[in-house]
């Protein structure tokens, strides 16, 4: 990790001898934010937080690894939302079983939109997402199980593992962010893996990756379905969280909020998407009390971001020259 | 009573009227997408915002101006036409270099920006748009009770279908239009500013979805969200026709829209999710789309 980089500019930076250790500090630090976190904040607000964090580190998988641009990922974030809350509520099972079930939907809902979708490329693949997104929002307020307009609402949060009480918020906080670690720690091993590298070939160049052997259209499938099932992870704590399930979570505005994360904090980064949600949940919660209504600034904030810094604010940072005196890598 | 499949005919032949009016509104909106996308190569997200923008300019002419429905017909779509183009040259132009991805992104932003200034100065929701005294009224078919209003956006919307088809099929200007979209390098080499064409393209593109807007106003309620909710479904039907033709286009939307009449008088359910499905099963049996050049 520790190469020096000759990016635009000729002039090669060299890494810092000291970069490991302060890059392991970095790291320590922002660990033991986390463990205090809940004792300084308000603990429902930094488990959103940490759910919107996963869900969009688990969709830069599929845009900032394997270039694939999904418009549908509400479908997985709402859907595990629902099939946790139901198996929860009405089925009356443990937190750890109803979240699994919300992945597992997850994952099978990302199979079968993810074998249509990766029939065409590019834009074609965004709106397809996107279609087969809205047929699945148009399920949900028909189907019977997710009330419609109401919801799921009140679903009770159990007891983990049948020991501990989720309804205390600081069991709940270390539990989503264990979750959370355990989700991050899974991208980072799949990103690094050989299965990870392959899809950054497809990334880069496709018909290359083809004229090599690989079976392009599996792969792609693959990363798919693990993003899905990511999602689905994310989306079943936040059922448990926030105690409701409703449409909000599978419409395509939901879709768009974690492509706008994902695109600040800066695609194909690891930690980029957990900033970009970070900034998007903090001004969302702090525009709720304001009159500035949070449509027209995600739109703005979105145009700007792809006019003026595509890397995102992470990348930015990677870009820079204390970036890259750290030793980051700007891949894009 | 006759009745055809145990369903009245006034209901069916209803249902596909319905049908009909919808699909000139795909049409119309696919047609845009589909000439913006052919040069541009960006997917306007933006579409269902400026098809909402004709009808709140349309609206707004009404009030502030007195300027009534044939008045706004051809003036709605300039105004959006000429806001279309200042985006294109002031911002959406930086972005051709890059992944087609970008101008999609763009787009998007630059809907949730306009639709959500509309809700905020006039709220969610919709608003109605009187329909010009010419046109009121309705004639009896014998079979079927015909509003004329709806009669003349079928009719008005074949003849922009056919007027676009026309221009950028027979024309001299289309043929430019057509060449920059094969190599934009060497259609510039000849002396054609191409910059210009793009950034004309674009505004045709928005002036076409404003018009539409001005169109719908009187059928439809004029509502900030009239746009996304229309949006979605014309990307599927863009999916399906494939954007490779304009005819294609074309006859996609006006096909789609009846098959979403017919299934509301035979499964109502469904009515809503017919074009997602068909959009799924044509990606199954033919990836390219029915009328797609290219995958």
């Amino acid at each position: 990790m520790s190469h020096s980089t000759h990016t635009q500019a000729d002039v090669p930076t060299r890494t810092l001898a000291l970069a490991g250790p302060i890059k392991a500090a970095i790291l320590i630090g922002a660990l033991a934010f986390l463990l205090v976190a809940p004792f300084l904040l308000y603990p429902i607000f930094l488990m959103k937080l940490l759910c919107f964090a996963l869900f969009a580190a688990a969709f830069n998988l599929l845009l900032g690894y394997t270039g694939l641009l999904s418009f549908g990922h509400a479908t997985f974030f709402g859907g595990a939302a629902y099939f946790t809350a139901h198996a929860v509520k009405v089925w009356g099972w443990p937190p750890e079983f109803g979240i699994l079930l919300g992945v597992a939907g997850a994952a099978g809902l990302g199979l079968i939109m993810g074998a249509i979708a990766i029939r065409r490329q590019g834009i074609y693949f965004a709106m397809i997402t996107l279609a087969l997104s809205q047929m699945f929002f148009f399920f949900c307020l028909q189907a019977g199980f997710t009330h419609g307009e109401d919801g799921i609402q009140s679903v009770p949060r159990g007891h983990l593992l049948g020991v501990i009480d989720l309804s205390n918020s600081t069991n709940l906080y270390f539990t989503v962010l264990g979750v959370f670690l355990i989700g991050m720690a899974l991208i980072w091993r799949f990103v690094n893996s050989p299965f990870g590298m392959i899809l950054k070939s497809i990334r880069e160049n496709e018909a290359r990756a083809i004229s090599l052997g690989y079976s392009v259209a599996r792969y792609k499938l693959g990363a798919f379905v693990m993003s899905a099932a990511l999602t689905g992870l994310a989306g079943g704590m936040k059922a448990l969280v926030f105690q409701f399930a409703t449409l909000t979570d599978v419409g395509w505005q939901m879709s768009g909020e974690v492509i706008l994360m994902t695109l600040l904090g800066g695609i194909g980064t690891l930690i980029g998407p957990v900033f970009g949600a970070g900034l998007v949940v903090s001004l969302q919660n702090y525009l709720a009390t304001s009159n500035v209504p949070v449509t027209i600034i995600t739109g703005v904030v979105f145009m700007t971001c792809v006019l003026l810094f595509r890397r995102g604010l992470v990348g930015e940072f990677y870009a820079s020259r204390l970036g890259r005196m750290l030793g980051f890598n700007p891949e894009r | 009573m006759t009745m055809i499949f145990g369903i009245p005919l006034q209901a069916l032949l209803g249902q596909l009227l319905v049908g009909l009016i919808n699909g000139s509104f795909y049409a119309m909106l696919s047609l845009g997408l589909a000439v913006i996308f052919g040069l541009l190569r960006v997917i306007n997200f933006a579409h269902g915002a400026q098809y909402m923008l004709g009808a709140f300019v349309a609206l707004l002419m009404l009030k502030f101006a007195g300027i009534g429905y044939w008045g706004a017909l051809v003036l709605a779509p300039l105004v959006v036409g000429a806001m279309g183009a200042f985006v294109e040259r002031t911002m959406l132009s930086r972005l051709y270099k890059l992944d087609h991805l970008y101008g999609l992104l763009f787009t998007f932003g630059l809907a949730l920006t306009i639709e959500g200034t509309f809700r905020y100065f006039f709220g969610a929701s919709g608003q109605p748009y009187s329909t010009p005294a010419a046109l009121s009224g309705g004639v009896n078919l014998g079979f079927m009770f015909l509003p004329i209003y709806r009669g003349w956006v079928v009719v008005a919307s074949m003849v922009i279908c056919l007027g676009v088809w026309f221009l950028i099929e027979k024309t001299k200007l289309g043929a430019y239009l057509r060449a920059a979209t094969e190599n934009p390098v060497l259609v510039q080499s000849f002396g054609i500013n191409v910059p210009l064409l793009l950034t004309l393209t674009y505004g045709l593109g928005a002036g076409l979805a404003g018009l539409a807007g001005v169109l719908a106003a009187p059928i439809y309620q004029v509502s900030p969200l009239m746009g996304s909710n229309i949006i979605i479904i014309v990307f599927a039907v863009v999916v399906v026709g494939g954007m490779g033709s304009i005819l294609g286009a074309i006859i996609t939307g006006y096909m789609l829209g009846i098959a979403e009449g017919l299934t509301k008088v035979f499964y109502p359910e469904a009515s809503n999710i017919v074009i997602f499905v068909i959009m799924a099963i044509v990606l199954i049996l033919r990836p390219a789309g029915l009328f797609g050049k290219d995958a």
